[in-house]
């Protein structure tokens, strides 16, 4: 039998999309710390730890997010870890969030100028001290326009955990539109939906980037 | 006594040697000026003494400790920098940014820090920006407050690098009276500088460096009335064609 798209379908659709920024909050939330970690490891004084961080950012950056969430989904089974989807799919967008905010905040933490360093060094502020009192804080302006750029691409590549089966919003499309056979309103409705959440981030981004642009 | 001893410092970039066999003594509560023509090692070797710098070969002991990695957190407390670009945070206020360097190192309450703060800051004569952020303050205002917050830790030791060659000429006096304040109530300092009618009357002794090595050094008048070698010589002579 085929329904109609009503609003029960669009209310199957809304509750689906908390899914989705479930997924969106928490890649960033996770994938901001670890993020942070890798940032740090890339401008620390110490070159192991350096060549560590390019090898984390290399491989989540030059792999695709799609065989990421395979490898998770089917990985962690494999070792008896989690069958379950939204687990795997976290763990994926936090791997993919940390590679990409680690390579940005790195940016934003090597455009601090070397006075900096140079002024809180001969303080005697240890790397830590200079990064938290001096460095990171004058970073963080620069760094916010990118890191909610990035974020506009965390949420839409969220999408992707549909392919192994969670049920967050465009998952919950492709099954209304199974009921509904109206892939146009469907898919059309959920391009809103997305938009309707990335649209003002966006925006903000903007806004941000003017703003940091007079203040420097 | 000695509050900085260098002996036989040696310092390469790349190929260059830009500090051959550096000895220099500086004794407790005298004012040194190093002078010397640009590129004669001047800076670096006043960025060796804290450690900015890695040194080749020889060796600094300043304020009793010996300048290597693992000992400049103490080096550091005991020798203040002031440098030619002021380098404060501009993301903290005058106030905050005197502050800061008590309560990451001293671990001195917030509010403690913040009083000292305010009292070294009317030592430089800038209670009256306390709140104001380093870019709405002037050159010689953002380079006073450096001075305080070079003075926050207490050191033993002020090194000052070129700190009014980025001054507009109108504000290199009020920086200079500062320095002369601190010099009179007895810090030690080492400043390299280019305003040799300070040097003359503000320091005790003067270091001509030329070519990476201490080439002359004695009383003011000492070295530009009587300078015995010929590089000094012809450094004194440029000065005053100049002047």
């Amino acid at each position: 039998m085929i329904r109609e798209f009503g609003l029960v379908e669009f209310l199957y659709l809304v509750s689906a999309m908390k899914w989705t920024l479930a997924l969106s909050l928490l890649a960033f939330v996770c994938g901001g710390l670890l993020g942070l970690v890798v940032a740090l490891l890339r401008v620390a004084p110490v070159a192991p730890l350096r060549w560590l961080a390019i090898a984390w950012i290399q491989t989540f950056q030059s792999t695709p997010l799609l065989m990421l969430l395979f490898l998770m989904f089917f990985g962690l089974a494999l070792f008896g870890l989690s069958q379950d989807a939204f687990v795997s799919v976290t763990v994926a967008l936090t791997c993919y969030a940390s590679a990409y905010f680690g390579e940005i905040w790195r940016g934003a933490i090597q455009a601090v100028p070397q006075t900096q360093w140079q002024g809180s060094a001969a303080l005697g502020f240890t790397f830590l001290e200079q990064m938290r009192h001096v460095i990171l804080p004058q970073s963080v302006r620069i760094a916010t326009p990118p890191t909610v750029g990035f974020m506009v691409q965390l949420i839409k590549n969220t999408s992707l955990a549909s392919i192994i089966g969670f049920n967050e919003l465009t998952y919950a499309a492709q099954y209304i539109n199974n009921l509904t056979l109206k892939p146009i309103l469907i898919y059309g409705t959920v391009g809103a939906m997305y938009f309707a959440v990335c649209f003002p981030l966006y925006l903000l981004s903007r806004r941000l980037e003017v703003k940091f642009r007079v203040d420097h | 006594m000695s509050i900085i001893e260098i002996e036989s410092l040696q310092k390469r970039f790349g190929a260059a040697t830009v500090l051959d066999g550096i000895d220099l003594e500086v004794a407790e509560g005298e004012v040194v000026a190093i002078i010397g023509r640009s590129g004669s090692g001047k800076s670096t070797l006043l960025r060796c003494i804290n450690g900015l710098e890695t040194i080749d070969g020889g060796r600094i002991v300043a304020a009793g400790f010996p300048v290597q990695p693992s000992r400049l957190r103490e080096v550091r407390r005991s020798v203040g920098m002031i440098f030619q670009s002021f380098n404060l945070f501009p993301h903290l206020t005058a106030l905050e940014n005197v502050a800061l360097p008590q309560i990451v190192m001293n671990k001195t309450p917030r509010a403690k820090a913040r009083e000292n703060a305010a009292r070294l800051l009317a030592r430089v004569n800038l209670s009256g920006r306390a709140q104001a952020y380093p870019g709405n303050l002037s050159g010689g205002q953002q380079q006073r407050v450096a001075i305080a917050r070079a003075l926050a830790l207490e050191p033993r030791v002020l090194l000052c690098d070129e700190i009014t060659s980025a001054l507009d000429p109108e504000m290199v006096g009020e920086v200079l009276d500062v320095i002369a304040e601190l010099a009179r109530g007895g810090m030690t300092m080492l400043l390299v500088t280019h305003e040799m009618g300070f040097a003359r009357q503000a320091a005790d002794r003067l270091v001509f460096m030329n070519d990476g090595k201490v080439c002359e050094q004695g009383t003011p008048a000492s070295l530009f009335d009587r300078p015995q070698t010929a590089a000094l010589q012809q450094f004194v002579q440029s000065i005053r064609n100049a002047g």
